[in-house]
């Protein structure tokens, strides 16, 4: 860890700390009542967006899942917008239309989180064939979850990206749950990288909760892919220490297995690494109340700012409009 | 003006519109080397090379997926599908990604990309490559559809497709890929969307024609003048957007409205027509609305059967005689 500036891990821990105090936030918000939809949060699983995020440019572009706030922060989206947005107000990212399921930032490269288990995956590849058509050096990473291994979607995507040698990473993280039943219940595999096999580029297995090494393999996999060697699959694995949405009861959790992953906590450990690596307690906890103040301020913005007028619903679902009417 | 075929004028607004824009490019199963299952993209291969006239695998999900993707990224990718019945393989791709992506994200997304698909029955098919799918998609926001029923049209809708900034399926009937007409060769001609066209003006009766049910209704129409009876028949051209104005304007002259479409009659496309006109016309019609359409069946394999299920030419001339059957 010593090769990284002390800078650039403060770094590293501001976005994963903000990551997660965004989503306890936005928790407690929604029982308040600010929030009126769903949330899936990435509580415990802030390691794998911060460490693959960085390894990113911003005009390399990302695609996300229901589970998309870590991802969104990690690239650099605001909180306040974000809030917003899950406020349902019409200053947030997508004028309240979209919720936390649909921010998109196209200016951060953020092509949008997205409610369909693996939804996201084929625009990525789509994004790195536009990129690799026009001889541009971007890259295209997606974000999606053990589930979404499952689906057609990554298939058929990571077929094509395969075949065309597209510069994609497929980052998976396997927080061991497809929604409420185990990942091993879903698939006759437990290593999804082994996946990638079958499309003939590297799979690479990574602790998801070190973002140093998540990190690490993902610039590595963003080298390859600028260089035009195609895609690499990353599977972080880590786990979830909330509900599929908040909410979710939760019975299938095995016996002992919270207790274990705790122990791993991505922001706890890193505080302490942090700590080791001679950063001082006072250091740290300024990055804290930072964060902290600038989550008071996301929820300050987005209970002042106003819910969308009505014939918003009417404008915005095509780019003209036919006779001024919706049709 | 010169005359080529519906094909033929496919490909002539899709090889315009490569030349003058470097960001649109086609892609689907065997567009290259094979030109195309319908011979459409004949050639193309040779004029742009295979960057831009990519052979896809069998993968309808990468391709609207990818072509989601690279429209994003400001191409103007043209994802064909071989058969409209094959939409329902990405249908997830265009359902909840492609048609939503710019209400969702509050507009920061566009996503100008163009279906070009082939809808219909070509004969001895069979159930599961002979649908019209056109109404499958007209209740999803988002989409614009678009149904092609003369060359001209073809070349002038399609660059509009191309040009504009939304996402399009563009369904071209197999049956009509031969027919020969009038195109103009100005690359810049282009049909506007949400235009229907009166391609015959009569006083009795409208016809609503989507597609290949416009050539049959103009073969209708001359049956019935035969008989005294002077219909009106009406190119919609467009499902979505949907020319209300011309269609009322015309039921208010006719006082009769047909509406005909290859798809089944169930929810077909007729469904939305006739119930639009009967909130905004109910007062100028002397009759039912009466929708001409498959009937409500999978398309069978045997020509006999296949034909018994289809409309056809016939079905139109009854229904219009029907609305006088004092008359002959």
């Amino acid at each position: 860890m010593s090769k990284y500036s002390q800078d650039f891990l403060c770094e590293v821990y501001r976005r994963m700390y903000l990551i997660r105090e965004f989503e306890l936030r936005s928790i407690e918000e929604r029982r308040r009542g600010l929030i009126p939809g769903f949330i899936h949060s990435c509580v415990g699983q802030e390691a794998t967006a911060v460490g693959a995020c960085l390894a990113l440019n911003q005009e390399d572009v990302i695609t996300s899942t229901h589970r998309g706030h870590g991802h969104l922060l990690a690239k650099g989206g605001e909180p306040k917008f974000m809030m917003a947005e899950l406020a349902a107000r019409s200053s947030g990212y997508c004028r309240g239309r979209g919720g936390s399921l649909h921010i998109a930032d196209f200016d951060l490269g953020i092509l949008g989180a997205n409610g369909i288990v693996g939804g996201g995956i084929p625009a990525a590849v789509g994004a790195a064939l536009a990129f690799s058509m026009r001889k541009e050096k971007r890259v295209a990473l997606s974000f999606f979850g053990d589930g979404a291994t499952n689906q057609g979607s990554f298939h058929e995507a990571a077929n094509l990206a395969g075949l065309w040698k597209l510069p994609v990473v497929f980052f998976c993280e396997n927080n061991l749950y497809g929604e409420g039943t185990p990942q091993s219940k879903q698939a006759p595999i437990c290593d999804l990288a082994n996946r990638s096999a079958s499309y003939c580029f590297p799979g690479v297995i990574v602790d998801g909760n070190d973002p140093i090494a998540v990190y690490e393999v993902t610039r590595e996999a963003v080298e390859r892919a600028r260089r035009g060697e195609g895609p690499t699959f990353i599977e972080g694995k880590t786990y979830r220490f909330r509900g599929h949405y908040e909410g979710d009861p939760q019975v299938y959790r095995l016996p002992g297995e919270m207790e274990e992953w705790l122990k791993k906590d991505p922001i706890l450990t890193f505080r302490k690494r942090l700590l080791d690596e001679g950063e001082t307690e006072e250091a740290i906890r300024e990055i804290e109340q930072q964060v902290q103040q600038k989550l008071d301020e996301a929820v300050a913005f987005a209970t002042s700012s106003p819910v969308p007028q009505l014939e918003d619903a009417l404008s915005g679902v095509y780019a003209d409009t036919h006779d001024g009417k919706v049709f | 003006m010169r005359e080529i075929s519906y094909s033929e004028a496919i490909r002539e607004a899709m090889c315009e519109e490569m030349r003058r824009d470097p960001t649109v490019f086609l892609m689907g199963e065997d567009v290259g080397v094979f030109g195309g299952v319908w011979g459409v993209s004949h050639d193309m291969l040779a004029e742009f090379g295979e960057e831009r006239v990519r052979d896809t695998p069998i993968s309808e999900i990468a391709i609207i997926g990818a072509g989601l993707g690279a429209a994003m990224m400001g191409m103007r990718p043209i994802a064909e599908i071989m058969f409209g019945d094959f939409l329902m393989c990405a249908g997830d791709q265009i359902v909840n990604q492609v048609a939503k992506a710019r209400f969702m994200s509050g507009g920061k997304a566009q996503v100008p990309l163009t279906i070009r698909v082939t809808t219909g029955a070509p004969g001895s098919a069979a159930a599961q490559h002979s649908q019209s799918p056109e109404s499958w998609f007209m209740n999803i926001p988002g989409l614009k559809i678009v149904v092609p029923a003369t060359p001209a049209d073809a070349k002038g809708l399609l660059k509009t497709a191309i040009r504009g900034e939304d996402p399009v399926i563009f369904l071209e009937h197999k049956m009509l890929y031969g027919e020969v007409g009038p195109v103009p060769e100005d690359e810049n001609f282009v049909v506007p969307f949400g235009q229907a066209n009166i391609i015959r003006e009569g006083k009795d009766v409208t016809i609503v024609g989507v597609s290949i049910m416009v050539k049959k209704a103009l073969q209708a129409a001359d049956v019935l003048a035969k008989e005294g009876i002077e219909a009106e028949v009406i190119d919609v051209r467009t499902l979505v957007p949907l020319d209300r104005e011309t269609l009322i304007r015309s039921v208010a002259k006719t006082n009769h409205v047909i509406i005909a479409h290859e798809a089944h009659k169930r929810a077909g496309p007729g469904a939305e027509i006739a119930a639009m006109l009967a909130e905004d016309a109910v007062e100028y019609l002397d009759g039912p609305i009466v929708r001409v359409a498959a009937k409500n069946v999978p398309l069978p394999y045997s020509p006999v059967l296949e034909n018994y299920v289809l409309p056809n030419v016939n079905d139109i001339v009854e229904a219009a005689k029907s609305f006088w059957p004092g008359k002959a």
